[in-house]
């Protein structure tokens, strides 16, 4: 994203933010505890979870800060929060 | 048309000629006059404006930065405590890239209260992304508001600008004024078109946030536009001279430097009390010229290197103090003159109104001289 003169943005601007940068922890889905109850896809405030076509989960990594309340309210323990070296 | 007029009215009449869509302002010693009389003018239809009345400075530069990004050509002007109570929007009006002019009647900073000159409030904003023009008379304060929204409103600048000149000593001062008709002003200074403006039909916002990955990059390209404007404002007051036989393409003026072993640095008002002690000192045989600056920010460090590569020492005159430190002139004279080897002397003076005379002039080249310097001058020790 190239810088805009005096910071300006026009609506629509987080599309091309990729806000993903922003991450310091990164959550890692486990297929094999996940029950595919979606509480996380429900729960996560970017709405960067998504459904797969196998019917389970998977987060959008462009978009994801790594809050972390998906891996917080999984009831399976399905999601780990894992520390990313960029 | 030359004209006796007050400075303050002066300004005044120069902003009415710039046709500035919205005005913005609070009224403070020895800024009041400025604003009075703009007042009257809108109130008389002589000026098509919005006025707007606000409840203080922040306000006031806070709706300056509004107007200026719907697109209106906007002014303000204030000193002292009012600048600093306007702290916070200089950063956000320079940030986003707002030309808005305001003029500064340079005064002391309290406490202790003053109402009188010295140039510490524009200076300690000089790290704010503000172009800052400073006058030694109130020809130069009348012109350099012209020059200064010529320059800020370059689409390669998009900056703001103080046009300072010093309180009460220009201010409230009756001197001739060749005054600009309309005609010529709009000759020199085109309407405002802004670069992008707020628009209902094709929504922008301005100054969003930046993260640790993109605010670096928003500070260059800020540095990048102030530095670049000395080529803009070199381009427009050449033409400014052109079409009106005052000539500010220098950011940096000479007088009776060329062969000066001693070189005083100055700016504002003090400039001219110090051209008429070096015109007696040259008559005693003295080699003193002056380099007076006229454009603090950018700060025109090669210039000011080109014009002092000849001299022996360097005394500066600094009308302000960055406490704990040095005056804020010296300091940037002695970057600029880094490596050269020609000492630079610091004089603080003239600090709360303390006349400066010609004599106090004579006295501090005589401590140049000696290599007495980096002092208060004029100091009243009976008082410590």
């Amino acid at each position: 994203m190239t810088l805009s003169i005096g910071c300006r943005a026009r609506p629509g601007k987080a599309r091309n933010n990729k806000t993903g940068s922003w991450r310091v922890f990164k959550p890692v889905f486990d297929q094999e505890k996940c029950t595919k109850c979606g509480l996380c896809m429900t729960l996560c405030p970017e709405g960067c979870v998504h459904e797969t076509e196998e019917g389970f989960v998977a987060p959008d990594y462009t978009y994801c800060k790594g809050c972390g309340v998906c891996a917080e309210e999984c009831p399976g323990g399905a999601i780990t929060m894992i520390q990313e070296e960029k | 048309m030359m004209e006796i007029t007050e400075g303050s009215h002066a300004v005044a009449e120069a902003i009415r000629l710039c046709r500035p869509q919205v005005i913005s302002a609070y009224p403070i010693t020895p800024q009041t006059h400025i604003v009075e009389a703009l007042a009257e003018m809108v109130a008389n239809c002589q000026l098509d404006a919005e006025y707007l009345t606000v409840d203080n400075e922040l306000s006031a530069l806070s709706a300056c930065v509004g107007a200026s990004a719907a697109g209106s050509r906007t002014y303000s002007a204030t000193t002292s405590q009012g600048l600093a109570l306007m702290f916070e929007v200089c950063f956000n009006a320079s940030g986003m890239r707002l030309p808005i002019v305001m003029s500064i009647a340079n005064r002391a900073m309290g406490a202790p209260l003053s109402i009188w000159n010295d140039q510490q409030d524009s200076i300690s904003l000089r790290d704010s992304g503000w172009l800052q023009f400073y006058a030694e008379d109130n020809q130069e304060a009348t012109d350099l508001h012209f020059l200064a929204y010529r320059v800020a409103e370059d689409h390669s600048v998009l900056l703001p600008a103080f046009v300072c000149f010093d309180g009460f000593i220009l201010s409230h001062t009756y001197e001739p004024i060749d005054m600009l008709s309309q005609e010529d002003v709009d000759r020199f200074l085109p309407p405002f078109s802004p670069y992008e403006r707020l628009d209902a039909a094709d929504p922008i916002s301005f100054g969003m946030y930046a993260t640790p990955d993109y605010y670096l990059e928003f500070r260059y390209e800020m540095d990048r536009a102030l530095k670049d404007s000395k080529a803009i404002i070199q381009k427009r007051g050449t033409e400014f001279g052109q079409m009106f036989g005052r000539d500010y393409s220098a950011m940096v003026e000479g007088y009776r430097l060329e062969d000066a072993e001693t070189a005083i640095v100055a700016m504002g008002s003090i400039c001219g009390t110090t051209k008429d002690a070096i015109d007696e000192m040259r008559d005693e045989g003295k080699k003193v010229g002056l380099l007076k600056i006229r454009v603090f920010r950018p700060f025109p460090d090669e210039e000011t290197a080109k014009l002092l590569s000849h001299v022996q020492r360097v005394a500066v005159l600094d009308k302000n103090i960055s406490l704990g430190a040095k005056g804020a002139v010296a300091l940037e004279v002695k970057d600029a003159l880094y490596g050269s080897g020609i000492p630079v002397k610091d004089y603080i003076l003239g600090l709360g109104g303390r006349d400066v005379r010609k004599k106090d002039i004579k006295a501090i080249v005589a401590l140049a001289e000696k290599g007495q310097g980096d002092i208060f001058y004029g100091l009243r020790r009976e008082v410590l």
